[in-house]
């Protein structure tokens, strides 16, 4: 579905991706993680025809954006990063309007409405303004939207960022249908519980590269351990204690407040931190997650 | 979910633009009664103040070609009504697609271009400028304010006038990244003076001849020329298509370069 390689962005002298290699196959999710600044989005408006690449080689549906940028648009559904909703129209119009672009006839649209609506749990909205919509509601609407021309291939910037956890869960049930019924998925996130939730297959990018690529269960095996196990202190009296445990992880983090080691089984670490006299103010053993490949991959401090 | 539908393609340039004129229409029909003080009542005023009122004081001379002030006037004040409602349209609500709500950016994803978007600006402007001028028009008949059957044609001469000014306006609209305050300069420096001062109210034969270019590089000025020429005639072929080549030429520059800044905007 997109085959991009050694795809750069650059805007003036600023490199926002810088030499990418990618390549996503039909019917599945495939994420973009990586924290702000990344170039996902970069990458991802590149993928929707609407960003001429600077340099490299990309192709989306086989075909080269540069020159059918509207033959690919017109298969692709796109969910941007901010709503752009005509806050003026009701909700039913905004599917209908946005689905005339497409070349679609006005009563297939008015279907079309219906069903996105249905879909999308707006129907009883239907025919109010979008402007006092909630924010999980001008979402979802969002969503609908981009599938009024039954893409082949659906691009989300940032599906539910700012969404409260069951505007949340509910945009994630919506995506999983839309997977099952074989639409490809081109997510971009920094929420690792999304990307672990609905990819199949993700790229973790920093600084305009990517960092790793794999499942998610691949990602963690390869950069983080089975579990984790996290020690708490009181902020500060960490420090003296990590001479006592380095050795009892494959790799060891202190944080201001914890120490987290990562470890084949937590359990066991945590039975010879007590035998050696530490003790925690409390005790955490978990599995790893793609939060912890992404640290370690991007970093803990902030990038701005 | 997928019903077994047709998926979306791609429209000719014309029928994209008209799309996008589509859409302007479906929110019209649930606005245009707000719109009724700018394009209906207030030119209205206009021509009962100055065409009725004041020109109740005006005698028929030279510079009104021997008619009355109100058949002088009124083709003028269609043109010059035009011209500020299309810098109007084309100043904050341009803005507004790149900037506030953005569907310019929900536009061009789709198979619709920036190009063709922008077309559809330009054809609603008009658009709306032709409805706008066909009310004029037949509440002016009310008042006499009409010789003779010109008054079709003047509705086409204020259309052109305005949409000439749409276009560099637009352009304008496309390289503002801040709040639009100069928009207001605009008006207050541009739109305004030129309204005042482009023979829509008194020939510009009165402007100083050090000041008199100022009129003649004023689309309104042209639009004015042609839209007294259709309704009370005395405009000769020659001056009459230099009018026409000089609203054209604004059309096209602006045009284009209003072109230029959308895919700047819009395709990066």
């Amino acid at each position: 579905m997109v085959e991009a390689k050694a795809l750069v962005k650059r805007f003036g002298d600023f490199e926002a991706v810088r030499g990418i290699d990618v390549h996503v196959r039909r019917g599945e999710a495939f994420g973009f993680l990586g924290p702000n600044g990344a170039g996902k989005s970069s990458t991802m408006r590149m993928i929707a025809s609407v960003s001429p690449r600077t340099d490299g080689e990309l192709t989306v549906l086989g075909l080269d954006p540069d020159r059918e940028g509207p033959r690919i648009r017109a298969r692709l559904g796109v969910v941007p990063q901010q709503d752009n909703l005509d806050s003026e129209l009701t909700v039913r119009q905004n599917l209908q309007v946005y689905g005339r672009y497409f070349g679609l006839s006005r009563s297939h649209v008015r279907r079309r409405a219906a069903e996105l609506m249905e879909f999308a749990q707006l129907t009883e909205r239907a025919d109010d303004e979008v402007e006092p919509l909630s924010g999980g509601m001008k979402r979802r609407l969002t969503i609908a939207r981009s599938l009024v021309n039954d893409p082949e291939l659906l691009l989300l910037d940032e599906p539910t960022t700012g969404l409260d956890p069951q505007a949340r869960h509910l945009v994630w049930d919506r995506l999983f249908r839309l997977k099952s019924q074989g639409v490809t998925l081109i997510v971009t996130t920094h929420y690792m519980d999304e990307a672990e939730q609905l990819c199949d297959r993700l790229v973790v990018m920093d600084g305009g590269r990517i960092a790793a690529e794999g499942s998610p269960t691949e990602l963690i095996r390869r950069f983080a351990t089975r579990e984790v196990l996290e020690l708490r202190f009181a902020p500060g009296e960490q420090e003296p204690v990590v001479g006592l445990v380095d050795d009892l992880a494959d790799r060891v983090e202190v944080l201001p407040d914890r120490i987290l080691l990562y470890t084949g089984s937590g359990e066991a670490a945590l039975e010879r931190a007590h035998a050696r006299g530490v003790r925690p103010v409390s005790s955490l053993v978990r599995r790893s997650t793609l939060e912890d490949v992404f640290l370690r991959l991007t970093g803990r401090s902030l990038v701005e | 979910m997928t019903s077994a539908a047709p998926a979306g393609r791609v429209v000719g340039s014309w029928r994209a633009a008209w799309l996008r004129v589509e859409g302007h229409w479906t929110w019209y029909r649930r606005y245009w009664t707000s719109t009724l003080y700018s394009t209906g009542l207030q030119p209205l005023l206009f021509l009962v103040a100055m065409g009725i009122g004041f020109g109740s004081q005006v005698q028929p001379g030279a510079a009104t070609g021997g008619l009355s002030y109100l058949h002088y006037v009124a083709p003028a004040l269609l043109a010059a009504t035009a011209a500020q409602g299309a810098v109007g349209e084309s100043t904050f609500p341009v803005l507004s697609g790149f900037k506030w709500q953005k569907d310019y950016l929900a536009v061009t994803a789709t198979p619709v271009t920036a190009g063709q978007l922008l077309g559809g600006q330009l054809l609603w402007v008009a658009l709306r400028l032709l409805l706008a001028g066909i009310v004029y028009v037949l509440v002016a008949l009310a008042f006499g304010a009409w010789l003779n059957a010109g008054a079709a044609v003047v509705v086409l001469v204020a259309t052109a006038t305005g949409v000439a000014c749409a276009a560099p306006v637009m352009a304008l609209a496309a390289t503002t990244y801040d709040e639009g305050a100069r928009f207001i300069t605009l008006f207050r420096f541009v739109v305004m003076p030129m309204t005042l001062f482009s023979g829509t109210f008194f020939p510009i034969t009165q402007i100083p001849g050090a000041l008199r270019w100022l009129a003649w590089i004023s689309p309104l000025w042209h639009g004015n020329e042609l839209a007294r020429g259709v309704t009370l005639g005395g405009l000769g072929v020659l001056p009459a298509l230099g009018h026409v080549v000089f609203l054209l030429a604004v059309f096209t520059a602006g045009g284009l370069a209003a072109r230029h800044y959308f895919y700047r905007r819009l395709v990066v």
